[in-house]
């Protein structure tokens, strides 16, 4: 408006200037703590790569524990039961999971539908160390530990996860694909596991992945159906297994310096076990919802 | 788990008209398929209550002893069989509280800043990793709470705080040790945040573009947009992501129990004091219960722990959906 001068200046003055400034603060505010959350990735990343390093050798990967006094020892059958423990959880939540999706998306009637998806929303609620309680008292209350009831948890926790992220996927299946498969006479059972079944199995398998990143972790199940401490490989999955979570939990509050490595480097193992296999996990599902949506 | 998937029905053949010219394979399997199928369905459903019984069950003991005073009793003796949740329901509810009140805001400037600020090569990057930090498994954040930011919390935070807040009540002393309630509320904080930013992203995702265009058309900056178009819009769902956050805090049992150290100071809000929550305290004494009576009360502390992320749950489910519905409509 005013031209002190005659000389016209473009830059905002008073007001104009004030709004700038404080949209400017609120973008740097916002950037900030996108970054600082990555940065604090960073540093958790870092700090467990750090102190992981002393520990990490082979001793680690093919010895069980060292008996008090003597040093090296590892925490082979800790990964040998995680890798048992979730597989058998994988075995069993990966096929239910797969079967609910597939009642909601092709069966269902819209009520029935919302009440299923909801039930799994909630049951992905409910905190780990209740799944815990409540498998203690189903399964392990009288009869004792064992690493199928450590799995039975862990299905319990995957179940939603898988099955979600199965409905999405079928969801994104065009119609017009069933529709031709019925046109053609081919029966609903059919066209649902040979037709509909087979362009989702990426899907599938990238949901299941990200399930059992979760699963690894899992602490608070594993305390109350296979906390133990052995000095040998357990692959019997009736008997109670070492676990890496329950050894990084024990570890970690222990004297012992060389145990509390130890902590850290199964504390890298598994963060690096579930890092890569959930970003591999997110790469593949953009890729292939990318592909059922036609690009 | 979000955006809620949208219901687009699967087409059925027209049954009724070419029943009799189906073979008998085709009956037995489409009949086969949708039983078996609605039955995982309902079993998935029947769990939620077969896992509320089973936990209310196992603290019928506790619950006949001590009724619903429980819940209000701060005593938690193990020599004279006297438990109370209180300590512990308090220290949820507070953990939870400071963690909400440090992540939300966070987690929503993270939303704000993946869905209008980041350039477009960088916002893919930095997404995938805040939600990389979700998937720290809970006792690696716990370890590197107790053996890395515990010290830290000791050193720096706890004098810096205590200087600058210590005529509050919170900072009100120095942290005798790294285990202290505010090292659980970081830890916590870190959980809640990748979760809530996720799916604020989402929500201001589907802001539509012309209500915003129309913002800027006004003449508004974009932090003026965003406070008077993307905020108001997505309330509802923000308060929801919120919840969800929270009730992820509410439920954490592992990361606590190793970083908050094992005794409570009564109701205190100090946070450079120990602390314990319900999660925490189950996973502290499940082993060395020495009576019956103190096993049955843990387990009603699970049953209060179930109730309050249950209740979390679905209202934010509740909110989440509704605002999913009105959107679309």
């Amino acid at each position: 408006m005013e031209a002190p001068n005659g000389s016209l200046s473009l830059s905002a003055r008073g007001r104009a200037r004030r709004r700038l400034v404080t949209n400017r603060v609120a973008e740097l505010v916002a950037t900030v703590a996108a970054f600082g959350a990555v940065a604090v990735l960073a540093i958790v990343v870092w700090s467990v790569l750090q102190r992981a390093i002393p520990a990490l050798n082979l001793d680690l990967f093919t010895n069980v524990q060292a008996t008090y006094g003597e040093t090296g020892g590892g925490i082979s059958n800790a990964i040998v039961g995680s890798v048992i423990i979730v597989a058998i959880a994988t075995a069993l939540a990966l096929p239910m999971g797969v079967l609910v999706a597939i009642y909601v998306s092709e069966f269902a009637h819209e009520q029935i539908k919302r009440y299923v998806r909801l039930a799994l929303d909630v049951l992905n609620g409910v905190p780990s160390i209740v799944i815990g309680i409540f498998v203690y008292a189903l399964l392990v209350l009288g009869s004792g530990y064992a690493a199928w009831k450590a799995s039975f948890a862990l299905a319990i926790i995957m179940l939603p996860l898988v099955s979600r992220s199965t409905m999405e996927v079928l969801n994104l299946v065009p119609n017009s694909l069933r529709e031709a498969s019925f046109a053609l006479g081919v029966s609903k059972w059919r066209t649902v596991l040979f037709v509909v079944f087979p362009t989702v199995r990426g899907g599938i398998l990238t949901g299941t992945t990200l399930a059992v990143a979760r699963a690894a972790g899992e602490t608070a199940p594993l305390l109350f159906t296979t906390s133990v401490f052995l000095n040998s490989v357990v692959t019997d999955p009736r008997q109670a297994m070492d676990t890496l979570p329950f050894t990084i939990f024990i570890y970690s509050e222990a004297a012992d310096k060389t145990l509390n490595d130890q902590a850290w480097a199964a504390a890298f193992i598994l963060m690096a076990f579930v890092l890569v296999s959930s970003l591999t996990a997110r790469f593949l599902l953009s890729r292939s919802e990318r592909k059922l949506r036609g690009r | 788990m979000l955006p809620a998937v949208e219901a687009s029905s699967a087409p059925t053949p027209p049954a009724d008209v070419l029943e009799s010219r189906r073979t008998l394979p085709d009956r037995i399997g489409d009949a086969a398929l949708k039983w078996i199928t609605a039955a995982a369905a309902a079993g998935s459903v029947a769990l939620i209550g077969l896992i509320i019984y089973k936990v209310v069950d196992g603290a019928r003991p506790s619950i006949e002893q001590f009724g619903l005073g429980f819940v209000w009793h701060e005593t938690w003796n193990t020599v004279t069989n006297q438990f109370g949740a209180l300590d512990f329901i308090f220290g949820t509810m507070y953990t939870t509280f400071w963690a909400v009140l440090f992540g939300g805001p966070i987690a929503i400037a993270i939303g704000l800043y993946l869905s209008e600020l980041a350039p477009r090569g960088v916002r893919g990057v930095v997404g995938s990793l805040v939600e990389m930090l979700a998937a720290i498994p809970s006792v690696v954040l716990g370890l590197w709470g107790i053996l890395v930011l515990g010290p830290v919390v000791t050193s720096t935070f706890g004098p810096w705080l205590n200087t600058a807040f210590g005529w509050t009540p919170f900072f009100s002393s120095l942290p005798a040790s790294g285990s202290t309630m505010f090292t659980a509320v970081l830890v916590l904080t870190i959980m809640i945040v990748p979760i809530t930013a996720s799916i604020s992203r989402d929500l201001f995702g589907q802001v539509p573009a012309d209500i915003k265009e129309g913002a800027y058309g006004l003449g508004l900056t974009r932090w003026e947009m965003t406070r008077g178009v993307m905020l108001p819009y997505t309330r509802g769902g923000l308060m929801a992501a919120v919840l969800l956050g929270g009730g992820r805090a509410v439920g954490e049992a592992i990361a606590v129990t190793q970083v908050a150290g094992i005794t409570t100071h009564g109701l205190s809000v100090n946070l450079f004091t120990t602390g314990d929550t319900l999660g925490s305290r189950i996973a502290e004494q499940y082993q060395g219960a020495v009576s019956n009576l103190q096993i049955a009360s843990l387990f009603y502390l699970g049953v209060i722990l179930l109730v309050m992320s249950l209740v979390t749950n679905f209202v934010a489910q509740i909110v989440v959906r509704r605002y999913a519905i009105e959107k679309a409509a």
